[in-house]
This record gives structure tokens, C-alpha cells and sequence, in this order.
């Protein structure tokens, strides 16, 4: 039989339909198209797929299973990396990890590592056996951690990552979160057309269940300090509260009615579900005419919710050229599907109002000259090229940096001048017996990454309480 | 969820809530506030701590029916619970190293002001207390002012008690007469508050207020609480809420408390069309 060169296609809605909705794009595979897709893995020796994922899930093994049509075990084998499959398989920048060094993608498309993932995990999330059973989590626990405290600030991936692990390991795991919500980005960011918040819920329960213990509305550095938890009896802990601090451009206008962060406009609509006001009691204002600056994957997913909020035009406004966004392709590729237009090359120098609110967006006309330091060409201003946009929203996404709420009121944590925690390879901080890692230390990054940094962390935390002992 | 202990009408619209939440008695001081989500729909609202008991857990919060979620708030009862409530949140004010501190409190700003009435009653400063309403049922904590208060004075729009006019007339006469006051603090609507900050500029007297920008998080993660001070950005969740008051840019936080206008009247005209 002749190898499938391409990738199976994940069926999905129709642009002119999903701009009216905020169901999820894509609808997942079949059985049969999940086969077909494995059938393309060549099963390699070496495991060069394992080696590009950041948590290093055994993707021949699992592919292999869902082959041989036994869906329950590809998802144990996932889950003994992986606690977040559903959510992997749909926001890991797989094209620059996993697929990015399997080998049928050489000479073809790679196999849809992503998306059998995604398969298996929601096989058998629609099941009920999503589950790993007593016995599988049984054979992980080290006796001499068995009701031990551990504390986790933060229920985003990486603190939610930490937590079960932690808790596999037979610690007792509690998992403080500022928000009345768990899932961090995965809740207020990433929105429902991309990440089904009901495949969150799912997950967070899967972690409970292994005995985590989840604490809502707790700010630490707020409610309680990191000191407090010590002396609450915590004996280790793991910061993962993530870079939430939304940046501004620094330029005229900015605090004029109109003007979001895009942390304010996704946590509106996402977390308060914005969306379905009245029913839900947050407003969220976004007219006729938006602009969302910036062009990573955060300012994709404004633009393309104020389209389904009833935007007729949104633009991405972005400083440098189209090569240089860096949104993953396929969302720069949706957003385009969805009608939202880019003005590349072009930097916002002003915000103009009528009556306290937006009216334009002045403009300024960029050029690519010499490479910066990051060995991207830096885009140079155009003498006497300003010009207006004309807009009821400006959405501002060009960044975050680490909230200092926690940094500050924690003596002895060392920090980064941008205010990231330094910590060492083993995610250790300055301070004994606290660990961190996620975007908290990174700068915003990925998911799959701060998951990554959440198992070092527990692997090292479980050493570390060892030692201890 | 947070169990509501006691409830008290203050005025037609002013309610008192006591409500058990450990956490954030043991760690409240005056000046900070919590935010709560009412019930599953409900949207985040910033309420100041205006007491607590430590010893108990319990948290008080009075606040003004103004719209929605402060509606649907008042409508709660002993017994019931309020989904969500996280704090304390924002700073508390530093209160050592006053003489003299004028305290100026106006509609429901009463509320926000009796926390830190009481908190420089416990300091060596003279406490000076001016509350104000429309008339007089409007007036509130009369008493709990009065304890804490070495002068306390009273101003209604409609004269039927206390001073016949504004609070701030009382202040002016202050600052004309006695010269050694060394602290203002201002909180109620913005025009009160942009109306005191001008005046005690002529005499030079600091002034704090503390602003009511419109909150989601209150942790500075979204930046909807930012205003204008001294010339900077600032998120009056975590750089506040209280501040220097000649350096606010008091229309732009005006003109930002309005932008849900349309969007609240509908909510707010839904509720109350039930009611009926
Ligand atoms: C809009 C958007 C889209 C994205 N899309 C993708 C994508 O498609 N693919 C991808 O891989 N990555 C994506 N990312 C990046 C990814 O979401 C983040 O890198 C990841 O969520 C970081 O995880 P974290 O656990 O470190 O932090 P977060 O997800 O930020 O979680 C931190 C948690 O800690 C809580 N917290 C903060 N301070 C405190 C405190 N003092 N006390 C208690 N709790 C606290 C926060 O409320 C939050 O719940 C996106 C990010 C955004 C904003
Ligand atoms: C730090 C702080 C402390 C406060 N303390 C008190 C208090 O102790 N007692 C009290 O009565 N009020 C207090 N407020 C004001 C209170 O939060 C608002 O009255 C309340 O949010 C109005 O909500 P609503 O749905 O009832 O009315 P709406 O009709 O929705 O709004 C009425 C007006 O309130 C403001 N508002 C709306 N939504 C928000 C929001 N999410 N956050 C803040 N303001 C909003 C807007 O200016 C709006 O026009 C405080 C505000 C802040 C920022
Ligand atoms: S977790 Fe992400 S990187 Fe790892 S195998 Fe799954 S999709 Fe690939
Ligand atoms: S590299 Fe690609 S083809 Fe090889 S085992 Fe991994 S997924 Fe299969
Ligand atoms: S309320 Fe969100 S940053 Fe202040
Ligand atoms: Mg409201």
C-alpha cells in the first residue's frame, strides 16, 4: 500500500458558519480517520517524535495502540507524561516540537501527532476512562512521601502539572489559586473556539481525583504568604503563576474608553463568558471596528473573538512583516479564513478619541532595515507616513510580564530585572524548598513548556523531600 | 462560598452584610478591599472591608444598590451564600505620622471611610469625621462615626440635618480656621472627590482618595482598573486604591466609569422588570 504523503484532514466548520459561534473549529477525528492517520507511523527505532515533545510522551507506543484499536491504553500510555492530553493535542505548537522531527516528515507531511492525541484523549473523556486505575497510580508511590504537605500557587498548566505528579507520588497536594477558576491561561486566554472550557473541567477533575486538593480565590502574597504555608506545615512548594502583567504601548490615548489589554478583553469574554451577556452579567464592549496590536497567537485569538462578537472589521496591526508574526500558521491561517485583516508594517503612535472614546488609531508606516540583535530585520519608521484607522477598539497584545504580587511579598526570591524568578535546572529557587517554573519564570511561552517545567519540578521537589528525610 | 451572617438595611439602599471568610479577616487592614461574584453568572465586584472581626473570621460590607450585582447583593439574606470572595486586595493606607487628619466621607464613600476612621482612631493623630448625603435617611453610621471620632460633622443637600449644604463647605471652613491639619482623606463620587482635591490644594494639604475604578481580576492581570497619576499609568488594584489626590486625573477615571453604561442599564432594567 502507498504511504498517505499528507496528513489525515481534521474535518472542521466552515468560516462563514464559525464567525457566528463560538464552537470549537475543528471537530476531531473519527475512529476510522484515526486509523488511517496512525497506520502512518513508521514506528521508528530511535524515537525521535519523544525526544521533540517537551514532556516526552511515548508517541510510536501510544500511536501504535490506537492502531491496534485499544484507545484506553494509547491514553494511559499518554497519561503516564502527559495529565492534559485533550489540551495538548489542540494548543501544543506541535509543528515546532513532536512533528517538527518525525521522520516521515522528511520526505512527507509528519503523522498528526497533535490531533491522535486529541483523539484518544476525548475517546476517553466521552468513556468515562479517562482515568488511570488504582493499580497503574499505585505503583508511583514512594512510602516514605505518603501525607506529606506540599503546596502549589497557581492552577495553571504548570502548577497543575506539578500537583499531580506530586500527588501520584503520595504527597497531599494543595493547590492555591487566585481566581474563582482553575486552568489559568487554558480559562481566561485561550478561548472556547480553540479550547472547550467543559475539556478543562474535565481535566482539572482528573487530577483531583488523584487526591489534589484545589483552593479557589487564594492570592498568595495576598491571602496568605509563602512563609504562612511553611508554617502551615508545607514542606515543599511550587510557584507557577504564570506572566500575567499585561504590557501597554506607552503612547497617547491609551486610557480612553475603547482601549483593552487583551488579557481584559479574553478574561471578559473567556472567564466571565462575556459571550453570552445578558445571561452572563459581564459586559464587553467591542463595536464595529477593531485593531488588535501585536501578532502572536494572543493577538489571534482577540481578533478572532471580536469577529464573533459582531466586529465588522478587525485588523491585526503589527510593526514588523508577515514573516516575522509569531502566531503559530495555522491560527494566522484561520484568522485569515475568518475575513480578520493585517496591516503589517505598521506601528501605532497614537490613539485619538471622540467624546472619551476610540475614534482612530494614528498609524505610522514601517520599513524592514538591518537585522537586531534577535537576527530579525528591525522594522524602521517612514518619515511623514502617518495615517488614521478608523475604530471603535483598540485590544493591545503586545505582551506580559510576571505579576509582582507574589515576587514582592516573598523575602530572599530571587528575580530576573523583568521580573521572572530565577531558578536553576532542577526548576529550584533561591530559596530552599520552593520551586517554580511556567511562564512565571520563562516570559510567556507554551503550554506543553510550562508542564514541562511543573514534572522537573516535582521530580526534583520528590528528591529533595527524600533527602530531607 | 461564603456565608452571609447578619444582613442590615443602613438606608433605603445601603446594606450591611456580615459575612464568615477567615482568610481574609485574619489578614484585612483598613484600606483594603475584597471582590466578590454573587452567584454563577454574576460578574466580579470590588467591595471595600469596611470591618472585621479576626478572632471569628468575619468580614463586614456595606455598600449602595446602585445597579446589578449590588442589587441582587442586597437581595441576599442571613443564611445565604455569595459565591465568590477574594482578598484583601490592594493596599492598606499608612496611617502613623499624622496630627490632625480630616476624613471626608459622601453617599455610600461613607462606608469606604469608616475603616480608615477607625484605623486612625487608633493612632495619636485628632480624628475629624465629615459625612454627608442627599437628606437625612440617606445618612449613614452615624454612631460607629461617633465612636471613633473626636469631632464629627454631618451635612445634607436638603438641610433636613446637620449642615444645610455640602460636605465640602465644612471642609473649607476647616482649612480656613485651623491651620494644623496635616491629612485629608476624600472618598465618595468622583466630583466630591475632584472638588476636595482642588480645594485643599490652595492650602497645600495632602490628600488622599481612594478611587472606584471599574475591576475584573483585582490582582493586575487585565488593566481595566488603570488610571492616570501624575502623569503615569497606574492599576488601582495593586497601586492602590488609594492616592495622592492632586495627582489623579479625575475626568479620565469619570469618563472610564462610564463606558458599561448602556450595557448596565440593560441588566439592571431586567431585574428590576422581574421584580415587578
Ligand atoms: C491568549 C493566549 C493564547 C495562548 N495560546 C497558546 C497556544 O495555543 N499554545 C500554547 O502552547 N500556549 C499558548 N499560550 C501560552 C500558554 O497559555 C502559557 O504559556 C501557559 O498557560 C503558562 O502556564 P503557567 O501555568 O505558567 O501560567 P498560567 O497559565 O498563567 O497560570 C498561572 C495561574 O496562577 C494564578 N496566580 C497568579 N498569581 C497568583 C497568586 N499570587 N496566588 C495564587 N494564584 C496565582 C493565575 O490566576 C493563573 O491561574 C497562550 C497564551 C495566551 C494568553
Ligand atoms: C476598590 C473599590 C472599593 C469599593 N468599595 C465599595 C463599597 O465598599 N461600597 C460600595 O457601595 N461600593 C464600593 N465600590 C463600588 C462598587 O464596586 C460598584 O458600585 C459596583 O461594582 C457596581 O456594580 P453594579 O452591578 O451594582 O452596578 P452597575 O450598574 O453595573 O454599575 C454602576 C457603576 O459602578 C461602576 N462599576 C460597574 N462595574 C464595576 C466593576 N466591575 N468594578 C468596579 N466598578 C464597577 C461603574 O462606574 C458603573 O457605571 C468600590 C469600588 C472599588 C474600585
Ligand atoms: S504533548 Fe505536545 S509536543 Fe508532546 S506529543 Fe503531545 S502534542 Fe506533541
Ligand atoms: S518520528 Fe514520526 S514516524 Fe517515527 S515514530 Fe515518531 S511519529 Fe512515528
Ligand atoms: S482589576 Fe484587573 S488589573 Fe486591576
Ligand atoms: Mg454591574
Amino acid at each position: 500500500m502507498a504511504v498517505q504523503k499528507e496528513k489525515t484532514p481534521m474535518r472542521e466548520q466552515k468560516p462563514e458558519e464559525r464567525i457566528k459561534n463560538f464552537k470549537e473549529v475543528p471537530f476531531g477525528y473519527t475512529d476510522q480517520e484515526a486509523v488511517v492517520e496512525a497506520e502512518r507511523c513508521l514506528q521508528c527505532k530511535h524515537q525521535p517524535c519523544v525526544e521533540g515533545c517537551p514532556v516526552h510522551v511515548p508517541i510510536p507506543q501510544f500511536i501504535q495502540a490506537v492502531k491496534d484499536g485499544n484507545i484506553e491504553s494509547a491514553n494511559q500510555i499518554i497519561k503516564s507524561k502527559n495529565n492534559l492530553p485533550a489540551v495538548c493535542g489542540r494548543v501544543c505548537p506541535q509543528e515546532e516540537q513532536c512533528e517538527n522531527v518525525c521522520v516521515m516528515g522528511i520526505k512527507n507531511e509528519p503523522v498528526a501527532i497533535g490531533r491522535l492525541e486529541r483523539y484518544v484523549a476525548d475517546y476517553n473523556m466521552e468513556r468515562g476512562t479517562s482515568q488511570s486505575g488504582d493499580e497503574e497510580l499505585k505503583k508511583d508511590r514512594i512510602p516514605a512521601l505518603i501525607g506529606k504537605k506540599a503546596a502549589v500557587i497557581g492552577a495553571g498548566p504548570a502548577g497543575l502539572t506539578a500537583a499531580a505528579d506530586l500527588a501520584r507520588y503520595g504527597l497531599k497536594v494543595t493547590v492555591f489559586e487566585a481566581l474563582h477558576a482553575t486552568g489559568g491561561v487554558l480559562r481566561y486566554g485561550i478561548p472556547e473556539f480553540r479550547l472547550p472550557k467543559d475539556i478543562v473541567d474535565q481535566e482539572v477533575a482528573a487530577i483531583k481525583e488523584l487526591g489534589v486538593e484545589i483552593k479557589l480565590n487564594v492570592v498568595v502574597g495576598k491571602s496568605i504568604t509563602v512563609d504562612e504555608l511553611f508554617e502551615q506545615g508545607y514542606e515543599a512548594m511550587f510557584i507557577g503563576v504564570g506572566a500575567g502583567l499585561p504590557r501597554f504601548l506607552g503612547i497617547p490615548g491609551e486610557n480612553l474608553n475603547g482601549v483593552y489589554s487583551a488579557n481584559e478583553f479574553l478574561t471578559r469574554v473567556n472567564l466571565m463568558k462575556a459571550f453570552k451577556y445578558p445571561e452572563y452579567k459581564t459586559p464587553v464592549v467591542v463595536g464595529k471596528k477593531v485593531a488588535v496590536v501585536g501578532a502572536g497567537n494572543v493577538a489571534m485569538d482577540a481578533a478572532r473573538t471580536a469577529k464573533r462578537l459582531g466586529a465588522e472589521d478587525v485588523y491585526i496591526v503589527y510593526r514588523r512583516a508577515k514573516e516575522q508574526m509569531p502566531a503559530r500558521s495555522e491560527e494566522i491561517h484561520h484568522a485569515g479564513e475568518e475575513g480578520i485583516e493585517f496591516k503589517l508594517l505598521n506601528n501605532p503612535v497614537a490613539i485619538h478619541a471622540e467624546s472619551g472614546r476610540v475614534a482612530t488609531m494614528e498609524c505610522q508606516k514601517m520599513e524592514l532595515g538591518e537585522k537586531d540583535a534577535s537576527g530579525r530585520r528591525r522594522p524602521v519608521p517612514i518619515a511623514n507616513s502617518n495615517w488614521q484607522l478608523e475604530l471603535d477598539t483598540v485590544i493591545i497584545a503586545i505582551g506580559q510580564n510576571p505579576n509582582p504580587l507574589l515576587t514582592s511579598s516573598t523575602k530572599d526570591l530571587k528575580t530576573k530585572s523583568w521580573g521572572g524568578i530565577e531558578v536553576d535546572s532542577d526548576q529550584q529557587t533561591s530559596r530552599e524548598g520552593i520551586y517554580a517554573g511556567g511562564d512565571v519564570v520563562t516570559g510567556a511561552a507554551t503550554v506543553i513548556k510550562a508542564m514541562g517545567a511543573g514534572k522537573t519540578a516535582a521530580e526534583n521537589i520528590k528528591k529533595y523531600l527524600l533527602a530531607k528525610n | 462560598m461564603y456565608e452571609i451572617l447578619a444582613k442590615e438595611v443602613l438606608a433605603p439602599t445601603i446594606k450591611r452584610l456580615k459575612v464568615k471568610a477567615p482568610l481574609i479577616a485574619a489578614k484585612t487592614e483598613p484600606g483594603n478591599f475584597i471582590i466578590l461574584r454573587v452567584d454563577e453568572q454574576g460578574e466580579r465586584i470590588p467591595l471595600t472591608v469596611a470591618d472585621y472581626e479576626r478572632e471569628n473570621g468575619i468580614i463586614t460590607i456595606i455598600f449602595q444598590e446602585v445597579g446589578y450585582s449590588t442589587k441582587l447583593l442586597g437581595k441576599m439574606d442571613k443564611g445565604d451564600f455569595i459565591q465568590d470572595i477574594v482578598g484583601p486586595l490592594g493596599h492598606h493606607i499608612k496611617l502613623d505620622g499624622y496630627q490632625k487628619v480630616v476624613l471626608l466621607g459622601g453617599g455610600s464613600g461613607t462606608a469606604l471611610l469608616y475603616p480608615k476612621v477607625r484605623g486612625f482612631s487608633g493612632t495619636e493623630a485628632e480624628v475629624i469625621s465629615i459625612t454627608g448625603a442627599r437628606t437625612k435617611n440617606l445618612i449613614i453610621l452615624e454612631d460607629e462615626l461617633e465612636q471613633y471620632s473626636d469631632r464629627l460633622f454631618i451635612a445634607t443637600d436638603d438641610g433636613s440635618y446637620g449642615h444645610h449644604g455640602f460636605v465640602t463647605d465644612i471642609l473649607k471652613d476647616l482649612l480656613e480656621k485651623e491651620g494644623d491639619i496635616d491629612l485629608v482623606v476624600a472618598i465618595g463620587p468622583v466630583p466630591m472627590m475632584k472638588v476636595v482635591a482642588d480645594l485643599t490644594k490652595k492650602f497645600d494639604v495632602e490628600t488622599i482618595v481612594s478611587l472606584n475604578t471599574i475591576m475584573v481580576d483585582g490582582t493586575g492581570m487585565c488593566g481595566a482598573c488603570r488610571v492616570t497619576v501624575g502623569g503615569e499609568t497606574k492599576f488601582t488594584c495593586i497601586d492602590g486604591p488609594s492616592f495622592d489626590g492632586h495627582q489623579v486625573d479625575f475626568d479620565e477615571l469619570m469618563n472610564r466609569l462610564n463606558f458599561y453604561r448602556d450595557e448596565e442599564n440593560l441588566v439592571y432594567a431586567n431585574v428590576v422588570e422581574e421584580e415587578k
